[in-house]
């Protein structure tokens, strides 16, 4: 049997990297914008347009200094543009050529008629498609509600799960270990998702959204339920198999659960996958932030919770003392 | 289990009932009326602004005059006759409004919004100067006392710094009666000139005071004010004794300036006829969804549903067998429970929500995974078939239930985050994992179960007690 557990020093070491790498991904992002992932309208305000227009006589293009211009002339100098892929009507036109675009631009001031003047400008450029035109308008006092409620929502889930796992464990000798060992778990999954979040902040100018923050939340949920199930495992079969050491009671425990474990994601990943290839444009980014976050839960609560445990009931952890007595050496004396 | 034909009709009762809520076409259910199924605006497109009281933090709202405003601005989306319109109070200071379909956010926000008090104001004196102050703001005082009822807030509002003051005088221009004085507006055509205006009424209380003012200064222009704009000042022609009046609205010359003044005269009679808004509003956010992006997100979601569905069924059938099928029957049955409630409760399907619905499918069938894998143990461990059954769903149910919980109370914490005004997109995904993960704790054990057991007592019929069917 393939053993897991004795392993662990490579998986902590595959954790520590990718973890380095999104912690690295993340300062990048901190030098480039001053903060480690870019934010969205929903917690800072502002306002984002999308529009499209309609197909242009061949060889003319409308260019992204153009669209400046037009909203500079709003008195928005300082916008963020970006090309989105077309929508399945113009579906032979290329990413590249798309004339599907959406600005970042401030919080649209009341009743000043800016949607009007937006539509004007544009269309002065090439005609717009008007059923295409969208807008996402939060005020910076929204926002910063959104934001406050946000780090609430964080405090409160990480309160709720600590004193879940510990409940639900209480009759295991050193409950409180299994506990911290899925909050590690959890906080592998936080940080590989806002490395991951950082990266393509900085390679496609995704935006942590409501949403994001919904996924990560919906991430951790599913990272106690995986840790919860192989630690579940654990501590029935420590009463079953009394003789076997402790490893070996845990490397069996994370075998019997895997299958359900790979079944289970993987039933998980037909459905994301296929809201990836064929779903809505406004759910994908939520959606692989989702994905990756339920993969490294599965992987993190394997490989990573379970050896930690091991390793803290084996006295491996500096300054953690173990359960496991020392075996005596060889030669020396078991007096009183 | 005993009595699996029992549960067997029970659940197939309970999906018939949920498969009659399911289908769009259902209008009622043994004379329950059921509703059609409320969708996002980012499915079917349409306009949401969220608006708050316009004024400083330090002045209390009544809650019955955030209603009344809420009510008028209600009244007034209905009067534009954009169909579904949502109209509801958030917290102390806020309205959310919401129009699907509405494919003309401008002027709907403008309606609401841009009317926040229409005030009669006093120009005597100004005849020769209205050209320079139509289009203009200006800071008004109110009638003491007031004639009509105003809230004390409405007064309580700070005339900004640009809005001009009476040239003579340089004090605020003197209002003679605000909105809430009339009872009735109406944009009528003038049968001679071909002309829109406006004909009003007025509130009985206010009759006297009107015709003793307008009586005073005939020849005078008297200025129409909405929310410190000056519209337009016309001329009192004559005193207006029985409480009746015409506003003009110039003539119009060519086709298309008849048409820009019907709308005009339309939207003024609209903005007069709903009164003034007991309390000024401001926009804090919008959101446009544009149709074409609307239908194009649901068509996808849809293909994306149905493929990623029928890929979990497959898998389940081809990697479990028999009680792959046991479980994929089960995740029939989940799937129109789940839907059914979406209608019942209801909740409003939108793109997060849609994704929320496809999550838990994907992830309902880990209950049964739980189970199948340790039935397939007791199997290999020589059990016979039936107790390996039992033993399976005894000891997998605690994980199921403990796993299921904890992501049942993070959903819990999300739907109470998206409760703030501006994450209200993360409620309708809190809402259908929570509503999915508490009934796949009835389906992945009941239900499958239930089609296992009457599986079992088929097979001891036939002879067909193979371990390959149970994926062992």
């Amino acid at each position: 049997m393939f053993q897991v557990v004795e392993r662990r020093k490579l998986y902590f070491l595959i954790s520590a990297t990718l973890i380095s790498l999104g912690i690295f991904m993340m300062a990048v992002a901190t030098l480039q914008f001053g903060r480690p992932i870019q934010l969205d309208i929903d917690f800072l305000g502002g306002s984002v347009y999308e529009f499209e227009f309609l197909p242009l006589p061949p060889g003319s293009q409308i260019t992204e200094d153009q669209i400046r211009h037009a909203f500079a002339r709003l008195g928005e100098e300082d916008v963020i543009l970006q090309r989105l892929s077309p929508i399945s009507d113009h579906e032979s036109d290329h990413q590249e050529t798309s004339q599907r675009w959406s600005v970042r631009a401030g919080f649209l001031a009341p009743g000043d008629n800016a949607i009007n003047h937006v539509r004007t400008v544009l269309n002065a450029l090439a005609p717009i498609d008007e059923a295409s035109l969208s807008l996402d308008s939060v005020s910076p006092s929204v926002g910063s509600e959104v934001t406050r409620a946000a780090v609430l929502a964080i405090l409160v889930s990480t309160v709720v799960i600590t004193a879940f796992i510990i409940i639900n464990f209480r009759q295991v000798p050193n409950a409180f270990r299994y506990g911290i060992c899925a909050i590690v778990a959890m906080l592998h999954d936080l940080l590989v998702v806002l490395g991951l979040m950082a990266l393509m902040s900085l390679l496609f100018g995704w935006e942590a959204d409501a949403l994001f923050l919904t996924a990560v939340l919906t991430i951790l949920g599913f990272s106690v339920q995986d840790s919860i199930v192989v630690f579940d495992r654990i501590r029935e079969n420590i009463p079953r198999h009394l003789g076997e050491p402790y490893e070996t009671i845990v490397n069996r425990s994370i075998w019997e659960t895997m299958h359900r474990s790979l079944a289970t994601q993987l039933n998980a990943f037909f459905v994301m996958i296929a809201i990836l290839i064929f779903g809505g444009e406004t759910v994908k980014q939520f959606v692989l932030i989702l994905l990756v976050g339920l993969l490294s839960g599965t992987y993190s609560s394997l490989f990573t919770a379970v050896p930690l445990l091991v390793a803290w009931e084996q006295g491996e952890i500096p300054f953690l003392r173990g359960n496991i007595e020392p075996k005596p050496q060889p030669g020396a004396h078991l007096n009183d | 289990m005993k009595r699996p034909a029992l549960w067997l009709f029970l659940i197939v009762a309970l999906t018939v009932v949920a498969v009659w809520f399911v289908v769009p076409s259902s209008e009622q259910f043994l004379g329950l009326k059921i509703q059609p199924q409320p969708l996002g605006l980012d499915v079917v497109g349409g306009l949401r602004v969220l608006l708050a009281a316009d004024l400083p933090a330090e002045v209390n709202i009544d809650a019955s005059e955030l209603q009344q405003t809420a009510n008028n601005v209600a009244k007034r989306v209905n009067a534009l006759g954009l169909g579904e319109a949502t109209i509801q109070t958030q917290g102390s200071r806020r309205i959310l409004v919401e129009l699907p379909g509405e494919s003309d956010p401008q002027r709907a926000i403008e309606t609401i919004q841009e009317t926040a008090l229409l005030e009669f104001v006093d120009f005597a004196g100004l005849r020769d100067q209205i050209s320079r102050f139509e289009g203009r703001r200006i800071q008004t005082q109110l009638p003491q006392p007031n004639p009509c009822v105003v809230s004390s807030i409405t007064q309580a509002r700070d005339g900004s710094s640009d809005s001009a003051l009476h040239p003579f005088n340089q004090l605020p221009f003197q209002t003679v009666m605000t909105g809430a004085c009339l009872s009735g507006a109406s944009a009528i055509r003038d049968p001679q000139r071909g002309q829109w205006e406006i004909a009003f009424e007025l509130q009985s209380e206010a009759v006297e005071r009107f015709a003793e003012y307008t009586a005073r200064h005939v020849g005078e222009p008297m200025a129409i004010v909405l929310d410190g704009w000056v519209l337009s000042a016309p001329i009192i022609n004559s005193a207006i004794t029985n409480g009746e009046g015409i506003i003009t609205l110039g003539i119009a010359n060519t086709l298309e300036e008849a048409e820009a003044q019907r709308l005009e005269a339309q939207q003024l009679a609209l903005q007069l006829r709903s009164g003034a808004l007991p309390i000024p509003l401001r926009v804090e956010s919008t959101q446009i969804v544009g149709a074409t992006l609307g239908q194009d997100s649901v068509a996808r979601s849809v293909r994306a549903g149905i493929v990623g569905i029928i890929v979990v069924l497959l898998f389940m059938l081809i990697y479990y067998r028999l009680p792959g099928l046991a479980a994929a029957l089960a995740l029939l049955v989940f799937m129109a429970l789940n839907l059914a409630s979406y209608r019942i409760l209801p909740v409003t399907l939108t793109l997060p929500a849609i994704t929320g619905f496809l999550i838990s499918v994907g992830t309902a069938v880990d209950g049964n995974i739980l189970i199948f894998e340790r039935i397939k143990e007791e199997l290999r461990a020589g059990q016979p078939l039936t107790e390996s059954l039992d033993t399976g769903f005894s000891r997998a149910w605690s994980a199921i239930f403990t796993s299921n919980l904890s992501t049942i109370l993070i959903a819990i914490i999300l739907f109470l985050f998206g409760q703030t005004p501006g994450a209200h997109i993360v409620s309708g995904f809190a809402l259908t994992l929570i509503i999915g993960l508490s009934l796949n704790l009835f389906t992945a054990v009941l239900v499958t179960r239930t089609l296992l057991s009457l599986f079992i007592m088929a097979m001891n019929r036939i002879h067909l007690r193979q371990a390959w069917l149970w994926g062992a």
